[in-house]
């Protein structure tokens, strides 16, 4: 059986050779480089023990019953102008069947600055809703019990204050620090990694998220005190790995944090939860997510001695990838939505935020917005996605990346080791340099073709056709373009009605 | 107008405004300066006077903004018109972020030459720079 086994297989790869193959110069790496091989065999899997979710190394997920036990919870970001507005909203959702909230600030409020400091000039309200004052977090939560409901506050380097005036809202309202539940992003590292809203100098950034994760232990226990973010990383244009690699990190040195100030592994560690990007490349981001968890609880674990079970489990919260979106041609981001969610469900998310079609040309329509929120539902009941758990487990192809991206994010962690750890890897502008590489790296591979995002060309050709037409030059060379672009016959003519318009005959019997 | 045939142009380009969304600005930083350019980078969080100052001390010809926070309709004319009040209009300003069609379109009318939007190849502002300045 054996040697025929092997037969087989020198057959395929004598075929394979043999066989024409495509020479559009596409790269066949994964979107972060990751070598690929055409096939993968049972010869790839590695030599271990089965694992099963539920089960320490939770590489196939935390819970024993996946999505059978609980589908993910649709979690969908947003934000309005005024503390109002937004209470109207937020009223508006729960009377709808919502229980949870999620709270978007705007620009001066996330860089801890009044709405009438000089710098926050065309800022205030954009993005998200204005807190200046504890006035306007009782606006904002009015006629909200704050004891019912759990909510998502997005914010980083003031979050000790606004979790401050949470707890003092919900004072007013008669009820304890203790009963109160929900989440605080409070991941200063990942800002001075990507995201940049940082303030404070790293030292006392620590200092604060330490003293909001004490804090909380003792008094808030039910509060989710970090969101330790690889979302942002990725968005500043680092690969998978990178992603994985710098934000499971950035979580190890909250951990060492909070073990310096005295605090015991299992009296944090189940409180802080994790958010991911779910980009375009679909099976590199299912072995992201497995190998994260998996990595996580080997640290944890393994390094940290954490001796409860709900320490090694990574949660994590997904968003789809915004920089995957196209602004010509909205309608795709539809579809590029829809694999990207898809790939969080494959890989286990325990929340998830689906991006809008629109998002990439400005804040979201109501259209767009409700299309983002249907994906999922249509995951969650029309694929079958949630009948089985981990359902790629076992993939030849998948357990390979899986462990490959385990590996390559190790041999970060010893880099980031030999630096000295995350704060001077920050300081020496290690992440940055390496995120700015990557960036740039892809950005040239789009523009020479070696990955294609899918109509961009079509329409810019369409695009100056547009223009030209607008203008007086012969139409002809514009034309051309457009037709060697394959933009179809419609879309051609489509650019020219829009400047030239119809005709419509008066009727004459 | 460019100054002398020979001397390269420089180009001073800014994030203003609170974001910190980085990645496209320092992509074409690159880009730019792979084409040729002298790019000064100032940061984040660039006031329209601090990107002023910088375009004038670097003696800049060209000014290259950044945003995506969405107040690009206040601070953009705010660095054309801090550009105005310093006697300094001779200095182009462009710029690039998450910016709708008919902003663009103000943006223009108030001396912003070219507006560069998500999915622009970066062929496209470099061929920009080179018509504006042929003899770059």
């Amino acid at each position: 059986m054996k040697v025929r086994a092997r037969d087989a297989k020198e057959l395929w790869q004598e075929e394979f050779e043999k066989a024409p193959v495509r020479d559009d110069g596409i790269e066949t790496s994964t979107i972060s480089g990751i070598p690929l091989k055409p096939l993968y065999t049972g010869d790839d899997l590695p030599r271990r023990e089965e694992e099963l979710p539920g089960q320490f190394p939770y590489t196939r997920g935390i819970h024993p019953s996946g999505y059978r036990g609980r589908l993910w919870t649709m979690r969908q970001f947003s934000g309005f102008a005024t503390a109002e507005e937004t209470n109207r909203r937020y009223k508006y959702l729960l009377a709808n069947g919502q229980t949870g909230l999620s709270v978007a600030f705007d620009m001066p409020t996330l860089m801890g600055q009044d709405s009438d400091a000089p710098t926050s000039r065309g800022e205030v309200g954009h993005c998200g809703v204005a807190i200046d004052s504890l006035a306007d977090m009782e606006t904002l939560f009015e006629g909200i019990p704050l004891g019912d409901i759990t909510t998502s506050m997005t914010i980083n380097s003031p979050a000790a204050i606004l979790l401050c005036m949470y707890i003092a809202v919900a004072e007013k309202q008669g009820v304890p620090a203790s009963k109160l539940g929900g989440t605080l992003q409070n991941d200063i590292l990942k800002e001075f990694i990507a995201q940049k809203e940082f303030i404070f100098p790293p030292a006392p950034s620590m200092r604060l998220v330490v003293d909001s994760i004490e804090y909380c232990a003792a008094e808030v226990p039910k509060w989710n005190t970090i969101s330790i973010s690889g979302y942002h990383i990725r968005e500043a244009g680092s690969t998978a790995v990178q992603e994985l690699a710098f934000t499971l990190a950035d979580g190890m040195a909250y951990v060492d944090a909070c073990l310096e100030r005295g605090m015991h592994i299992d009296d944090f560690a189940s409180r802080l939860s994790f958010f991911f990007d779910a980009h375009i490349d679909f099976f590199e981001e299912i072995a992201k997510f497995r190998a994260a968890r998996r990595i996580w609880a080997r640290w944890m674990r393994e390094r940290y001695g954490a001796q409860q079970e709900r320490s090694w489990k990574l949660r994590f919260h997904t968003q789809t990838a915004g920089v995957s979106l196209t602004a010509q041609q909205p309608e795709l981001n539809i579809a590029r939505t829809a694999i990207e969610a898809m790939a969080a469900v494959l890989g286990g998310t325990q929340s998830l935020h689906t991006n809008a079609m629109d998002e990439v040309l400005a804040l979201p329509t109501d259209k767009a917005a409700r299309i983002a929120l249907r994906t999922q539902q249509l995951l969650a009941y029309e694929t079958g996605a949630a009948n089985t758990i981990d359902p790629l487990g076992g993939s030849y192809f998948v357990e390979a990346l899986t462990d490959e991206m385990e590996r390559q994010a190790e041999a970060y962690f010893k880099r980031i080791d030999e630096i000295g750890g995350v704060i001077p890897a920050i300081e020496a502008g290690f992440f940055q340099k390496e995120i700015a590489d990557a960036a740039f790296r892809y950005q040239n591979e789009v523009e020479q073709k070696r990955r294609i995002m899918v109509q961009a060309k079509a329409t810019n050709a369409l695009n100056r056709l547009g223009k030209a037409a607008a203008g007086n030059d012969n139409l002809m060379p514009y034309i051309l373009d457009a037709v060697r672009a394959y933009a179809t016959e419609g879309e051609i003519m489509q650019a020219m009605i829009e400047v030239f318009g119809t005709y419509t005959e008066t009727a004459v019997v | 107008m460019p100054k002398t045939a020979t001397k390269p142009v420089r180009i001073v380009v800014a994030k203003v405004g609170l974001d910190g969304h980085d990645r496209g600005v320092k992509v074409v930083a690159r880009a730019l300066r792979d084409a040729g350019y002298e790019v000064i980078y100032t940061g984040l969080r660039q006031t329209p006077e601090m990107v002023v100052d910088a375009a004038l001390q670097e003696d800049a010809q060209v000014i290259g903004l950044s945003i995506h926070s969405g107040a690009h309709m206040t601070l953009f004319p705010a660095v054309v018109d801090e550009l105005k009040r310093r006697k300094a209009t001779d200095i182009v300003v462009f710029g690039g972020g998450i910016i709708p069609d008919d902003d663009i379109a103000v943006l223009r009318k108030k001396g912003v030459a070219a507006i560069f939007t998500p999915g622009t190849p970066l062929q496209e502002i470099v061929d920009w720079l080179r018509k504006r300045f042929p003899e770059s």
